[in-house]
């Protein structure tokens, strides 16, 4: 532990979560243009580069860690300077994208738009989070996290839109139903979420002095997803009984989890949008509820359904009998696991929440309070550790042996 | 959806999000003490806050790791201050790292958290809840 502290410990670990939401969103992109939209890629040699931009740069932030050097700001805690490597790769990769999507005939189902806003708002809203480098947003604190924060929600968003727009690719593969990803309705979610990426991010500087407009207009914008969940409680009856159908297939699984996740992240994330419930949430664990529940419980199940399809297609083999019910294993602890850890999460935010506002105990006696429900979310974490192994060791392995031949 | 209404919602989203995203970066965020609390001692102490990540732990405004106290308020909180903040960047806690700071570090970081006190109250404690969701702050 003290060789290697937890600020040293917790930037690693938010840059490991980012590096695996990329990397599979964007290889997965890459893999499925040429071979299943009928879109060869404009260049096969720039997807190598940015491969190898991506690594580089990997090792250079996990030695600025060890060596204690930090750009000290959420999501990149490395020095500034690293950050170009970064553009440079999502300049390769979304000229790569136009270029290649460009040749398409006809409508564009709706992935590649999402895709695309992905691919795009990732640039700006990255460029955005290093504003502070400019002492005029730097030097004001309101402006300097107000903007951060425009950034980061934005951010999710955006590879929100890459990780969305693989499941509804994924969707459409399984079914073999295009109209899926062609339907007005799926038009219209798809600019409902952008709008929501666009402008509702401020829930989270609520308490920040900043201009009581952004706070209002965020409030207001972040109650349109009300329309999302509504949307989602409608088809509840007939999607339950198309999960049945298929839900031996793995991928299949997979996405129906992210879609209880997206329901149960939902409700919390309508909920602490709400300025009245977000005075106690903020700052508190709840948050990292939310956090957790759209990293592991939306992106991750969608992306390992993503690889878990990939992976079946390259070795042109399904899993055997053994091997599913490994996943199918890691699946339900998987999924068990991170009920146990949102739930525990959300109750020490709660209890912590109330007792800074009833402000009677000291910040350790807080911690005190909570601490049952941190060692209940700490041995929850090792079931979604063990989970993911038993879920990911198969694909490695397949993976592993086909890269041998 | 023809593909002129998707171009034109999405020309509108776009050019509403340059408008909306010139507003936050002048005039909404324009805030008083924010702008001009600032001195060149608490720039510096700024910078320094970022080298050492002292966010991995704290917050200001709610925003940061948990491992310690929000810090917006520490200044001109009961019973703390600046001689109270600076005796934990000297030697560190058992649970806060000692980050050998100089003292001419330790008295832009205070010089920093100084600045930030002025500029608003986190957690808020006091406030009233009004009917439609909102809350204003006593
Ligand atoms: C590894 C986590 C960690 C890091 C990094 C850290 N602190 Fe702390 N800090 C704590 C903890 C925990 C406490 C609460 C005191 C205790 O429990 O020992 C604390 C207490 C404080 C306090 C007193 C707060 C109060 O209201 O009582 C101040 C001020 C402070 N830290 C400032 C800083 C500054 C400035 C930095 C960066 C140079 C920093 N800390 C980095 C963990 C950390």
């Amino acid at each position: 532990m003290s060789a290697f502290p937890f600020f040293k410990s917790r930037p690693l670990h938010v840059s490991m979560v980012i590096a695996w939401i990329f990397l599979s969103a964007i290889g997965g992109i890459y893999y499925y243009l040429p071979r299943y939209c009928k879109l060869p890629l404009f260049s096969n040699k720039l997807p190598r580069l940015h491969f190898w931009i991506f690594l580089v740069t990997g090792i250079a932030i996990l030695c600025c860690y060890i060596a204690g050097k930090f750009g000290g700001r959420k999501y990149w805690e490395y020095p500034p300077i690293l950050a170009v490597p970064i553009v440079i790769s999502w300049l390769l990769f979304g000229f790569n994208y136009f270029k290649t999507v460009a040749k398409k005939a006809g409508e564009w189902p709706v992935y590649l738009w999402m895709w695309g806003t992905g691919i795009l708002f990732f640039l700006f809203t990255f460029c955005e989070s290093y504003l502070w480098l400019f002492p005029y947003f730097r030097n004001n604190i309101v402006r300097d996290i107000t903007v951060q924060w425009k950034a980061y929600g934005a951010l999710v968003g955006s590879w929100n839109m890459l990780v969305y727009g693989t499941a509804i690719f994924l969707m459409e593969r399984i079914k073999g139903d295009e109209s899926v990803a062609r339907s007005k309705l799926s038009f219209a979610m798809y600019f409902l979420g952008l709008t929501n990426l666009l402008f509702g991010w401020a829930h989270h500087i609520y308490i920040v002095p900043a201009h009581s407009f952004i706070r209002y207009f965020a409030y207001f914008i972040s109650m349109t997803e009300l329309i999302i969940l509504a949307k989602i409680i409608g088809n509840w009856k007939s999607s339950l009984t198309e999960a049945q159908k298929d839900f031996h297939l793995l991928p299949y699984k997979f996405i129906v989890a992210s879609d209880f996740w997206i329901f149960a992240n939902l409700t919390l994330a309508l909920a602490i949008s709400v300025p009245a419930i977000n005075i106690f949430t903020h700052g508190t664990h709840i948050t990292v509820a939310h956090a957790m529940g759209s990293m592991i419980g939306i992106n991750t199940m969608i992306l390992l359904a993503s690889c878990i399809f990939l992976i079946e297609d390259i070795a042109k083999h399904e899993y055997t009998i053994g091997e599913k019910k490994a996943i199918t294993g890691g699946f339900w602890i998987l999924n068990f696991s991170l009920v146990i850890f949102f739930i525990a999460l959300l109750f020490a935010g709660a209890e912590k929440g109330l007792l800074i506002i009833e402000d009677k105990l000291s910040f350790q006696e807080i911690m005190q309070h909570i601490s049952p429900f941190l060692t209940l979310f700490t041995i929850a974490g090792f079931g979604i550790f063990t989970g993911a192994l038993l879920v990911v060791t198969p694909s490695v392995k397949r993976i592993s042996k086909y890269l041998r031949q | 959806m023809s593909s002129i209404t998707k171009k034109a919602i999405m020309a509108t989203l776009f050019l509403s999000f340059i408008i909306y995203t010139s507003f936050v970066y002048t005039t909404g965020t324009a805030n008083d003490a924010g702008e001009n609390m600032i001195t060149e001692q608490s720039k510096n102490g700024k910078l320094l806050f970022q080298k050492y990540n002292c966010v991995a732990c704290h917050q200001l405004y709610g925003l940061g790791g948990y491992m310690g106290p929000d810090i917006t308020n520490v200044i001109s909180g009961k019973g703390k201050g600046p001689g109270y903040a600076k005796a934990f960047l000297k030697s560190g806690t058992q649970r806060m790292p000692d980050f050998h700071l100089s003292d001419n570090e330790i008295e832009e970081l205070v010089a920093y958290l100084t600045y930030v006190d002025k500029t608003g109250v986190s957690p808020v404690k006091r406030f009233k809840i009004n009917y439609n969701g909102t809350v204003a702050q006593n």
